[in-house]
């Protein structure tokens, strides 16, 4: 395969006992690309993840990380690769500065004190650095987090659910710094359940039941959806939603404020569908899907597929 | 599988500097390992004796004669007896013991002076409550050999054909390295294997274990960590508070309980250091095992009963039957507390330590392989 792929892996699967939480995956991330790695809650993002960096044995599957055997060396590809977990799994009994030295030091990183320093004045942490990491609100952690995974300079940074409980501003400057980094040559594997956030990063790949059910550009994914969705604004908008539900042909129903995205993936049966209620006082208008839409789509389309 | 590598002693001495951070900011834990050394030897130093003396005892006077009197006033000199009431018929003496007011009955009979001074060898009964015969033994045996002393002073002059004959073989006991027979010399430096065995295990074993439930082994796998250098790096650190309970112990032992240090001082910290690392490593497996820390806990009092119990400790090793000492033969304490008894009231040296402690060495080596091998590198 071409070699500015960091991520190329095949059929990656991962049982645990009789459950398949990931089901031959396959997934190739170029070099500096964001991949924001989508799916619900235990569709097997983390646990892929996981297997990417060694932390679990792959059942099956085959490929490189980083250009090394993701099964043979994963030592190897340890020394490479940050990895931050969902959970905060830095040590709340030590300080800010001591969790970044224990880590610079784990990692032999050179001029270690000088890097540990810098990183504190980038967090903006430096007049904070004796405290306590426990002590730290939830978008410090994280931050903290992010920092600590980096400090060895991977190439290839694994973050699960990064922004979890961060405020919309301490949020926007992460992205902010990704994008950076990425125009810098990482390269990002990132889970998150904001759609605004997925639509931020260069591809996405959307897991469900740990099974990879599309992967591509945003407007790609979208576009796979196939998806018809109407705006309507007007009166009573709660009832409507309630008598379009159900609809032979509506398949999404979902109140914006003051506006309602009527979904469907056939555009006939669709259009049908809304035609009696397309009366003078509601204002109708064919719109662009959103992810949203689209991935509510797939989920919803896979429920008949043996969804739990 | 996974490529191995070298041990670094460079990311060694990290988890080390960690762990003592670490330890440093859990106060109450380092607190505990302070207390509890202190709690023990207060406990078992003071109060636990295994030769109790002053049992409370009623006394059943039907014979106001004098050498009633000498017999009884030699039986509470022993200190085993403390004449606590007095019975005034045979039933009241029974219901006594019955109750549990006295442990024993002294019964004088009636016309005791009178049946001794004759030649008729009047009876002494002594009822003893001997449900715990540990309580009551060495008080009984002491019995026999007072009231034939006790009377030897009145039986003199025209009474010394009444004497009691010297018998054909004059046995003499002499109890060697502890003639005063103090439980404290033999427990309190028991004490020493058994708060290192209490603390030490149960230590380590939640060192793995809380690092899996805080979620901060998932970090500690992504990094590139030997499973020794996490291993040994958690140990290092309490080899020191062993040290430190040790002396604490040593201190209290001479200047609260006098116990003699016959032999090296130097001797016993040097080969702690073999029985302190044994029990680490014992915590260490532990932690391997248990999924979280409630299991590891248990693990370490699983480890610790028998410990106490079959080690020599809290019973004479020699009465337990051949398979308990088995077991016993096992457990590093059995040694430990060997080595330690025999340096501190034997004097013992060098040659003689070897014999316990190499077999402490290969308890300390079988537990650690297993903690390393059964160290789980990933998740799963």
């Amino acid at each position: 395969m071409a070699d500015d792929l960091a991520i190329d892996v095949r059929g990656m699967t991962k049982r645990f006992g009789g459950r398949t939480a990931v089901d031959h995956v396959d997934l190739q991330v170029r070099e500096g690309e964001i991949c924001g790695f989508l799916g619900p809650n235990g569709s097997g993002k983390t646990t892929f993840i996981r297997m990417l960096c060694g932390l679990l044995q792959a059942d099956e599957g085959s490929g490189t990380c980083l250009g090394r055997d993701v099964i043979q060396d994963s030592e190897a590809i340890k020394r490479q690769v940050g990895y931050m977990t969902q959970k905060f799994s830095f040590w709340e009994d030590l300080s800010i500065r001591e969790n970044l030295d224990f880590v610079a030091r784990m990692y032999f990183v050179k001029d270690r004190k000088e890097v540990v320093r810098e990183s504190l004045d980038r967090l903006g942490l430096t007049k904070r650095k004796d405290q306590l990491a426990g002590q730290l609100s939830g978008g410090w952690k994280q931050r903290l987090a992010l920092a600590a995974c980096m400090i060895h300079r991977p190439k290839l940074l694994l973050l699960d659910e990064p922004t979890a409980g961060v405020d919309p501003r301490a949020r926007r400057e992460f992205w902010e710094e990704i994008h950076e980094l990425a125009g810098q040559g990482l390269t990002f594997l990132i889970t998150t359940h904001y759609m605004d956030e997925a639509e931020r990063c260069h591809r996405l790949a959307f897991i469900l039941n740990g099974k990879l059910l599309t992967h591509g550009r945003v407007d790609e994914v979208i576009e796979q959806g196939h998806l018809t969705t109407w705006s309507v604004s007007g009166p009573n908008l709660l009832n409507l939603a309630a008598q379009l539900r159900g609809r032979p042909g509506v398949e999404q129903a979902v109140a914006f404020g003051s506006v309602l995205h009527v979904s469907g993936s056939d555009p006939a049966a669709l259009e049908q569908a809304v035609a009696p209620f397309r009366t003078r006082e509601r204002e109708w208008r064919q719109i662009e899907s959103g992810l949203e839409d689209v991935f509510i789509h797939f989920m919803d389309a896979s429920k008949g597929g043996g969804t739990p | 599988m996974k490529g191995h590598w070298e041990f670094s002693l460079r990311r060694f001495w990290t988890m080390v500097i960690k762990e003592f951070i670490q330890m440093r900011r859990d106060r109450v834990t380092f607190g505990m390992m302070i207390g509890i050394p202190l709690l023990q030897l207060v406990l078992f130093g003071f109060v636990i004796n295994s030769d109790p003396k002053h049992l409370p005892a009623a006394v059943l006077l039907a014979d106001r004669g004098p050498h009633g009197r000498t017999l009884l006033g030699a039986i509470r000199n022993s200190g085993y007896f403390d004449f606590v009431r007095e019975a005034r018929t045979e039933a009241e003496a029974q219901e006594m013991l019955a109750r549990g007011e006295v442990q024993f009955v002294v019964s004088i009979p009636e016309n005791f002076t009178r049946s001794l001074l004759r030649g008729d060898r009047p009876a002494v009964l002594v009822e003893a409550d001997a449900t715990d015969p540990a309580a009551t033994g060495n008080a009984v045996g002491a019995l026999r050999t007072l009231i034939d002393a006790a009377l030897s002073n009145d039986l003199k002059g025209p009474l010394a054909f009444l004497a009691p004959t010297v018998g054909p073989v004059d046995l003499r006991i002499h109890a060697m390295y502890n003639p005063e027979a103090i439980t404290q010399y033999n427990i309190v430096p028991g004490l020493m294997g058994v708060v290192l065995t209490m603390t030490m295990v149960m230590i380590t074993a939640l060192a793995i274990t809380r690092e899996r439930e805080r979620g901060t082994m998932e970090n500690l796998l992504a990094m590139p960590a030997h499973p020794a250098e996490v291993l040994v790096g958690k140990i290092v650190p309490y080899i020191l508070v062993g040290y430190v309970q040790v002396s604490l112990i040593l201190v209290v032992a001479r200047a609260l309980f006098h116990v003699p240090m016959a032999g090296s001082l130097p001797l016993l910290f040097a080969v702690s250091l073999v029985f302190i690392v044994a029990n680490l490593a014992m915590g260490i497996m532990f932690s391997t095992v248990a999924a979280n820390q409630l299991q590891a806990v248990q693990m370490a009092f699983f480890f610790f009963l028998p410990s106490m119990l079959l080690s020599g400790f809290m019973f004479p090793f020699r009465g337990m039957p051949q398979w308990a000492q088995a077991i016993g033969e096992v457990l590093p304490l059995t040694h430990f507390l060997r080595i330690v008894r025999g340096i501190l009231l034997k004097g013992n040296g060098f040659p003689e330590v070897i014999r316990q402690l190499w077999q402490i060495a290969v308890f300390a080596a079988v537990a650690l392989a297993i903690g390393i091998k059964r160290y789980r590198q990933t998740l799963d």
